[in-house]
Formats: C-alpha cells, sequence, structure tokens
C-alpha cells in the first residue's frame, strides 16, 4: 500500500515549458490515460520552424528492478516495430527513450479531432455516407495490420476516440497498444471499461477478428449515438441500428450485425471482406431510392373493415363504455347514445343541454356521466330514463369514478366533488385552485386528480387534503396508480411519478411537448401519449424510455393495453395498434377527422370516436 | 444542595472503573422476547437496521464500507420514515481500495443527508426535486470524489434511500440488495455489473461455470473508473413483510440464496441475523471483505 501511493505521488502531469532530452518542449496535455498522458510538444532540432509532436508518456509503476527492466524492454521492442510501420492512417514514429521510472514515445502530431467528439459535438444523426468512407479506410488500415509479417499486429483497443480525423475527413489510428506492457498484473476484483470489445478479448484471446468487432461496435456508436460503454457488453444485438436510426440501408445495418457476431467465426473473416462488403454497400445504395426501404409488412388501413359504425351529430371526444351489452358514448351533439354493441343499433339516447366529453361509468343499472351543461346525469342503462342528476357551478369534463357507495368527479367550479350513490347528494367538496377536467383516480380511501392550474391533490374520504403537489402547469392529466406510485402528464411536458403516500416526486420523464392525456400502466411500463406526437412507452421503475412511436400530429387521446397490444388515438385521425412490449406498429385504422378520445377495448373489440363524428369498431 | 444530590447518588462522585475483564451474560434475544417484535403493533412506522462486517479470512485490509441511517418521526399525520443504507466494495488489487469505498460512501451519504435536513426540519417545503435524480446526483458526486480521492482505483455502490413504502435504489458494480420475502422467496434486486454474469445472462456460460470463472470478478461497471458511468437506478415498493439486505460479494458469492433466507429467518433480530451471516461466510473460507446491512419497516 505504501509503496503504491509514493508511486501515485509521483504521478504527476508535465507542466508546459519543460523540455524532454534536450529536444522536446511540452506545450500542452493534449490527452489523460491510464498509464500516463500525452502531450503537445515543440521538437527543437528544427529550431527555424514550428514542427510539432506528441510525446506518449508512460510511468512505470512496477516496483521489482527486474520487472521494471522487463517492462521497458517490451516497450522498446513494441516501438521498433511501429518505427517501421508506413501507412497513410498510421502517425509516424520518430523517436523514444526513457527517463527514471516514464518511458517516452514521440509520434506525429495529427490535427483534427477524434471521432468521439465528433460523435458527441454532431447534433444530429452522422450522414450514412460520412461514416461509411471512414468505415472503408479503418478496414483498410486494419488489413495492413493484420498482414503485417513476420507477426500480425491486432490493435486490440478500437474505439472512436482513438479515431481522428483530419481535415480533409480522412482517419488516422492512434494509441497503439503499445502501453500494454506497462499494464502490470492486478489482483482481486478488477476492472474492464471497454464497450467495444469482444467476448473472447476478455478472455485475452484477441485476434484480428477481435478488431473486426470493434470496428463494427465503433461504427454502431458513431451511426446511432449510443455509447456501448453505457451499456451492457454484448447488447448490441438488441439495439438494431435502424430501429434507433432508420436513415441507415439496410445493406450497411447488415455488416454492422456481422461485425458485432458474438463468435468470431460468424463475423467477417479478415478486414478485407468487410472493406469489400462496406464498399458494395456504398455502390448499391447509392443507386437504390432510399425511399422504397420503409416498413413493408404493416397493415394499412385499406384492410381493415369496421364492424359497424355509428354517426353522431357532432364531434366524439370522450370515451366509450361497455355495459351489459350495450356501448355508452357522448358526443358534442349534447347527447349520451346507447349502442347495441353487436350491431351499433341505437338504443336510447338522452339529451343534456351541453357537450358530453366524459367516459360514462356504470354501477348497478345505471350510467353516470357528466355534461358541459354542469351537471352529472345519472340514468337507467336499459332506458335511458333519468333517475337524478347532480348540479355543479361549472362545466363538467371531468369523468365520473365509482368506489365505496360514491361517485367522484371534478368540474370547471374548481371543485372535486364526491356524491353518494344512494341519496344523489354531496358527500363533500373539496375546493381547488383552477377547473378540474382530470378524472380522479380512486384507491386505498383516497383520491387523486389534478388541476389546471398545475396543482395535484391527494384527498381522503373525507374530503381533507392528504398532500399536493405543483406542477409547472396543468395538470388535465388523469392519474392512474401502481404499487404505490401515483402517474399523471401535464402541460409543462412531464411525466410525473409520485409515491401515492406522501406525494415525493420519485422520477419525472421529459417529452418534447405537454400532455393532456392520461398514462396507462401496464407490465411495468407506464405509456402516455403526448402534443409532441409520440406515444411513450416508460419503465415504471428505472424512469427509462422503453420505445416512442411517433404519429403524424399531437397525441391528447390516452393510450389503452389490451392483452399484448396498445391502442391509442392520435389527432393525425388514425387509431394505432402497437405492439406493446415494442412499440412497433401493427396495424392503424385511419378516421375522417382527428382523434382525441380514447379507445375502449372490450371481448377483442376496439371502440373509438373521432371527431368526424363517428364510432368505430374495430377487430382488436 | 450539592451534598444534598451527592448523598442522593450514594456520593458516588467518581465514576466506577469499566469493567474490562468482567464477563457478563446477556440474556438471549428470545429471552427478552425482542423475536416477538414481529407479531406486536408498533406505532409509529418505523425502519430498524443492523449491520455487520468482517474482514474476512484472507485479506490483509478491509476495502469494505457500509452506512446505515434511519430517522423517525412520530406525531404528524403525514410523516414517514427515512433510511439511508449504503454498502460500497473498493477495489483489491487498485491503490486507494478502501479511499475509494469510503470517500463514495461519505460523499453519497453527506449529500443526500443534506437533501434530506431541510425537509425533516420543515416538511411543508416539499422537495421539488425527484428522488432519482437526487440519487443520480450524488451518485456523480460520489464518482468525482473517488476520481479525487483515489485516482487509479475503483467502487462498488449500492444505495438504498427509503421513503415511506417506497425504496429508491441506485447501483453500480456487484454488490447487491435483495428483498427477502417471509415466504422465503429470495428476490435479487439489482443485477451484478459483471463481465461473467452478463456471459451467463447471454448463455454463453453456465451458472456452475460462471462461480467458478477466474475472470468472475471483472466488472463493466464501477465508480471511479472511465468518464462515462451509468449507474442502475429505480423505485420499488419496500419488501414488506420482509427485509431488505445489501452486501458485498464477499457474502453473496460463498452463501446460498436460500442459506441467507434461513439465517435471517433463524435470528432473534437484526445485528444477529447479520453476525450469523458473517459468520458463515467466513465459515465458507472467508476469501473476501464482507458487509451486510439488514432493514426492516415495522408498523
Amino acid at each position: 500500500m505504501s509503496n503504491e501511493a509514493r508511486e501515485v505521488d509521483s504521478n504527476i502531469q508535465l507542466t508546459s515549458g519543460v523540455t524532454l532530452v534536450n529536444r522536446y518542449v511540452i506545450q500542452d496535455v493534449i490527452g489523460v490515460g491510464g498509464m500516463g498522458s500525452v502531450y503537445r510538444a515543440r521538437d527543437l532540432h528544427f529550431p527555424s520552424v514550428v514542427k510539432l509532436v506528441a510525446v506518449k508518456e508512460m510511468i512505470n509503476r512496477a516496483s521489482d528492478p527486474l520487472v521494471r527492466k522487463t517492462i521497458v524492454q517490451n516497450f522498446e521492442r513494441e516501438a521498433n516495430i511501429l518505427a517501421t510501420l508506413n501507412h497513410l492512417s498510421i502517425p509516424r514514429i520518430y523517436d523514444y527513450f526513457s527517463e527514471d521510472n516514464r518511458s517516452y514515445l514521440v509520434l506525429e502530431f495529427v490535427h483534427g479531432k477524434d471521432l468521439e467528439v465528433i460523435i458527441n459535438e454532431t447534433p444530429g444523426f452522422l450522414t450514412e455516407e460520412r461514416v461509411l468512407g471512414w468505415a472503408i479506410e479503418l478496414c483498410d488500415v486494419l488489413s495492413f495490420l493484420h498482414s503485417h509479417k513476420p507477426d500480425p499486429i491486432i490493435f486490440r483497443d478500437m474505439k472512436p476516440s482513438n479515431v481522428m480525423v483530419n481535415p480533409n475527413d480522412h482517419i488516422i489510428l492512434v494509441d497503439f497498444g503499445i502501453a500494454k506492457p506497462f499494464q502490470i498484473g492486478q489482483k482481486g476484483t478488477m476492472i474492464g471499461t471497454e464497450g467495444y470489445s469482444p467476448p473472447e478479448q476478455y478472455r485475452g484471446e484477441a485476434g484480428p477478428l477481435a478488431d473486426i468487432y470493434a470496428l463494427g461496435a465503433t461504427i454502431h456508436h458513431a451511426l446511432s449515438r449510443r455509447d456501448p460503454r453505457l451499456e451492457p457488453p454484448f447488447s448490441f444485438a438488441e439495439r438494431p441500428m435502424r430501429k434507433i436510426n432508420p436513415a441507415i440501408s439496410m445493406e450497411l445495418e447488415a455488416i454492422i450485425d456481422t461485425a458485432l457476431q458474438y463468435n468470431p467465426d460468424d463475423r467477417f473473416h479478415s478486414a478485407e471482406a468487410m472493406k469489400e462488403a462496406l464498399t458494395a454497400a456504398g455502390r448499391k445504395t447509392g443507386i437504390l431510392n432510399r425511399a422504397n426501404v420503409t416498413t413493408a409488412s404493416v397493415q394499412s388501413s385499406g384492410g381493415i373493415k369496421p364492424l359497424w359504425v355509428f354517426q353522431c351529430e357532432d364531434e366524439i371526444r370522450g370515451a366509450p363504455l361497455y355495459y351489459e351489452g350495450a356501448v355508452f358514448i357522448g358526443s358534442y351533439d349534447n347527447n349520451l347514445y346507447s349502442l347495441n354493441a353487436a350491431d351499433g343499433k341505437l338504443n336510447w339516447k338522452y339529451a343534456t343541454d351541453g357537450g358530453v366529453v366524459t367516459r360514462p361509468a356504470a354501477f348497478e343499472g345505471d350510467i353516470f356521466f357528466g355534461s358541459e351543461d354542469q351537471r352529472l346525469h345519472v340514468v337507467n342503462a336499459r332506458n335511458g330514463k333519468v333517475n337524478w342528476t347532480y348540479y355543479t357551478e361549472g362545466r363538467v369534463h371531468s369523468s365520473p369514478r365509482i368506489a365505496e357507495g360514491h361517485v367522484f368527479f371534478g368540474s370547471d367550479d374548481q371543485h372535486i366533488h364526491a356524491v353518494n350513490l344512494s341519496s344523489g347528494r354531496a358527500a363533500w367538496r373539496f375546493e381547488t385552485a383552477a377547473p378540474v377536467r382530470s378524472t380522479p383516480y380512486v384507491a386505498h380511501e383516497t383520491v387523486f386528480a389534478g388541476c389546471e392550474n398545475g396543482d395535484f391533490y391527494c384527498v381522503d374520504f373525507r374530503g381533507e387534503m392528504k398532500w399536493h403537489y405543483k406542477a409547472k402547469m396543468a395538470i388535465t392529466s388523469s392519474p392512474c396508480e401502481a404499487d404505490g406510485v401515483v402517474y399523471f402528464g401535464s402541460l409543462d411536458g412531464s411525466l410525473y411519478a409520485l409515491d401515492a403516500r406522501a406525494g415525493w416526486v420519485i422520477w419525472r420523464f421529459r417529452m418534447g411537448k405537454g400532455s393532456v392525456a392520461s398514462p396507462y400502466f401496464a407490465e411495468g411500463l407506464v405509456f402516455i401519449g403526448s402534443a409532441d406526437g409520440n406515444i411513450y412507452a416508460i419503465d415504471a421503475h428505472t424512469n427509462k424510455e422503453a420505445w416512442r412511436f411517433k404519429t403524424e400530429h399531437q397525441v391528447s387521446s390516452s393510450p389503452v393495453v389490451y392483452k399484448d397490444a396498445l391502442y391509442c388515438g392520435s389527432a393525425d385521425g388514425n387509431i394505432y395498434c402497437l405492439e406493446a412490449r415494442t412499440g412497433r406498429l401493427r396495424w392503424k385504422f385511419t378516421t375522417k377527422g382527428p382523434i382525441t378520445g380514447s379507445p375502449l377495448v372490450f371481448d377483442e373489440i376496439v371502440y373509438i370516436g373521432s371527431t368526424d363524428h363517428f364510432l368505430y369498431t374495430l377487430l382488436a | 444542595m450539592k451534598s444534598f444530590f451527592d448523598r442522593l447518588r450514594g456520593k458516588r462522585t467518581k465514576p466506577l472503573p469499566a469493567p474490562a475483564n468482567v464477563n457478563t451474560f446477556p440474556l438471549k434475544g428470545e429471552q427478552l422476547g425482542l423475536d416477538s417484535l414481529r407479531i406486536v403493533r408498533v406505532e409509529p412506522q418505523q425502519l430498524i437496521s443492523g449491520c455487520g462486517q468482517s474482514i474476512g479470512k484472507q485479506r490483509e485490509h478491509n476495502e469494505d464500507c457500509l452506512f446505515a441511517f434511519s430517522a423517525t418521526m412520530g406525531g404528524e399525520a403525514n410523516s414517514a420514515p427515512l433510511g439511508l443504507y449504503i454498502v460500497a466494495d473498493g477495489m483489491g488489487g487498485h491503490q486507494y481500495g478502501e479511499v475509494a469505498s469510503s470517500s463514495a460512501v461519505r460523499t453519497m451519504a453527506n449529500y443526500l443527508l443534506k437533501r434530506f435536513h431541510s425537509y425533516m426540519v420543515n416538511p411543508s417545503e416539499g422537495m421539488e426535486e425527484p428522488l432519482q435524480e437526487m440519487m443520480r446526483t450524488a451518485i456523480t458526486e460520489a464518482q468525482q470524489a473517488v476520481t479525487q480521492a483515489a485516482p487509479g482505483s475503483g467502487t462498488t455502490l449500492t444505495a438504498a434511500l427509503v421513503l415511506g413504502q417506497q425504496m429508491t435504489i441506485g447501483h453500480v458494480g456487484d454488490s447487491r440488495a435483495y428483498a427477502l420475502h417471509l415466504d422465503r422467496r429470495v428476490e435479487v434486486l439489482t443485477r451484478d455489473h459483471s463481465l461473467v454474469k452478463r456471459l451467463e445472462e447471454l448463455g454463453q456460460i453456465s451458472s456452475d461455470e460462471a462461480a467458478a470463472h477466474p475472470q468472475r470478478n471483472v466488472l463493466y461497471r464501477a465508480l471511479g473508473q472511465g468518464e462515462v458511468l451509468e449507474p442502475d437506478i429505480f423505485t420499488t415498493p419496500f419488501p414488506q413483510p420482509g427485509y431488505l439486505l445489501l452486501c458485498s460479494d464477499g457474502l453473496w458469492s460463498v452463501i446460498p440464496d436460500d442459506t441467507i433466507c434461513n439465517l435471517v429467518a433463524a435470528a432473534p433480530n437484526l445485528h444477529n441475523a447479520c453476525q450469523s451471516l458473517i459468520t458463515a461466510a467466513n465459515d465458507s473460507g472467508g476469501p473476501d471483505n464482507i458487509s451486510t446491512i439488514l432493514v426492516q419497516l415495522i408498523g
């Protein structure tokens, strides 16, 4: 321990102005590695011009004098091999020397930026053309190294930060494994952070095909912007290139896949073979019209026929309810309709004095729904006769929720109302700071609801506030709860996960724009639509995005999961059916107006209303 | 007046000498009825914990570090127990393994407790920042502290921030968090960031091969290593009824899951449970440092 501590203390960087072996004046540090630093220096043997060199420093940390000597000998042998290499993409080696416990290698100074910096500085994706050009040059230099006589040279450390791109957009491979002798053996728990290295390299078996894998990983990183060091090792197959960056050609994706095969035998057999494949792909994609390569097998709306449709006199913005063989749906034409679920024939309609945008609820033969006429209406499910109504002092956009003998809903009168089901009288009213258009969620004797000024309330069954949270903008979104966590969206662009008991923010997921849509929880994922046009699936535990699906317009519709599929409408007029786990499109059906209402899926049938006045029924 | 009190106390103005060589015979847990804690109704709801640590049988240094903190506030309707539990395992062959683990733990505890201090004093202020983001920042701070205090070293870090019924876990490396359920179900909550585990997940090697793999100690993620770090952060309900167990690989690499469960179930209290886990690990050879924290949410 004490020996090692002293070594660390001697691990001091050279400062600018220091001259090494009377020849190289250090100007600046250009990189720091595990073995020491890399400096930019001026070579004094050329006094009349400024000749810059890169000086790579390696600190000898071995304490045993014999081991120290072996390390220096190995270093000098490697330096001698590298000094003989002559290739446009390899920096020239000018000199090497050792002083005290440090050894130095003097190399050609390469102008430009390394590929990692370029990836990070580029706002979007790098173009396929540019990356393809670099990849071909990298294959070329690897092929040169691998065919070195008498022994092939394995680069061993291909990664974006070891690839310099010069101002002419050509690549130079830097940081050869010359430092390897300085990595003295470590005992016990060790660390290998690579991310670009193939499985066999961790077993100490690095052949030419290891460089092929690492090149595949480097291209993957450059095109996908997904840093493999942040992902589990060997997980590239879980991130198919075109899923992340659909602009990439299938040809190039296939080449990357081959290079990244787990078993070396399944990869390209040489860098030369990979170079040929890249060149061929480049020629082919240059000819192919890329627009033809979009998703092929998706069923378009032409293939799907509704089982039946029903036309209202105005827009449908609410969600349907299925109850005892009938479908109930409200419309902006002020009516609540009861339709025969089998054929869509009208059972009855019930007129209110305002638009009906809420999702009805059913309890013991009665249908409950709110209307813009400021009332909650309770009508008989069979004949549509009114049982009772309950007056609020504002429009009712919030849907009723029935629990524990009460119906809970919000109103523009800035209250959450709890009404006794048998008496039709208010049990309590909870005053809020702004209109409540969010539908309350009721669980564990608590009521959760959002409010148009951004407040989120947790109220107990006596109508007293347990806690409250303030988002930056309106919460029109209706909350849902699972495993003690309550989820809701806000116009401030966030999806929130709050501790249901105390209101602590567990996580917050930022969407591109605000959301009035309500989240849906299923199998550990939270699904929500946003005004940025996306439907998101977020892992409820980790707050990581599982997938997103881009629609053509904003998504105010709230998704529903049925079996393994997710159903959601979009203002682009489509109802989408996506695979819930992956977000892959199964089918979509186009209506003639934006869809802002939410679907209902019951018994293999999807019911969805559109602003084109129609209620559609589709096979799930 | 002073003498009056002195008389009351029997004029014992000097403290008794410390009983250095005195053998005591403390009552066992069952005699004191401590195990009945599981049945007795407890109010207010609170977190209780026990810890154990040992250098093991084969190492010269202890490079593990652990931290346990529980706070309870009774009286307010809306108060919830708060707990912070951390285990870190410094890297064996590197310099400063123990510096790495302790600076990571101290930095993280310092950061998180500061964040909660104002909340504990004045809960009405609320907390704006999501717990998972706090955890992320705490790990970033710990990463910086390790890089500064012990360059070239590394450490694992597994932390559980318990607030009410939910716990937010931050994790890097191959220390572990377990949920031990009363029905003897053992749930590993964290995923080891170890190369061999990854190979096992990919089906490249069997679990038996993994247990004997020469590189089973190689991590692909650790604090203090590499400029980029992606910790695992997630929130999950506290196992109730049951226990949260945090431990370093000195425990889990030698003791099978069901043995862990049996030892915890058989112990009269959390402290004894931790000691029997440590003893079991040392009896199995004690190849590495061992750290354990057991936490229970009661009431």
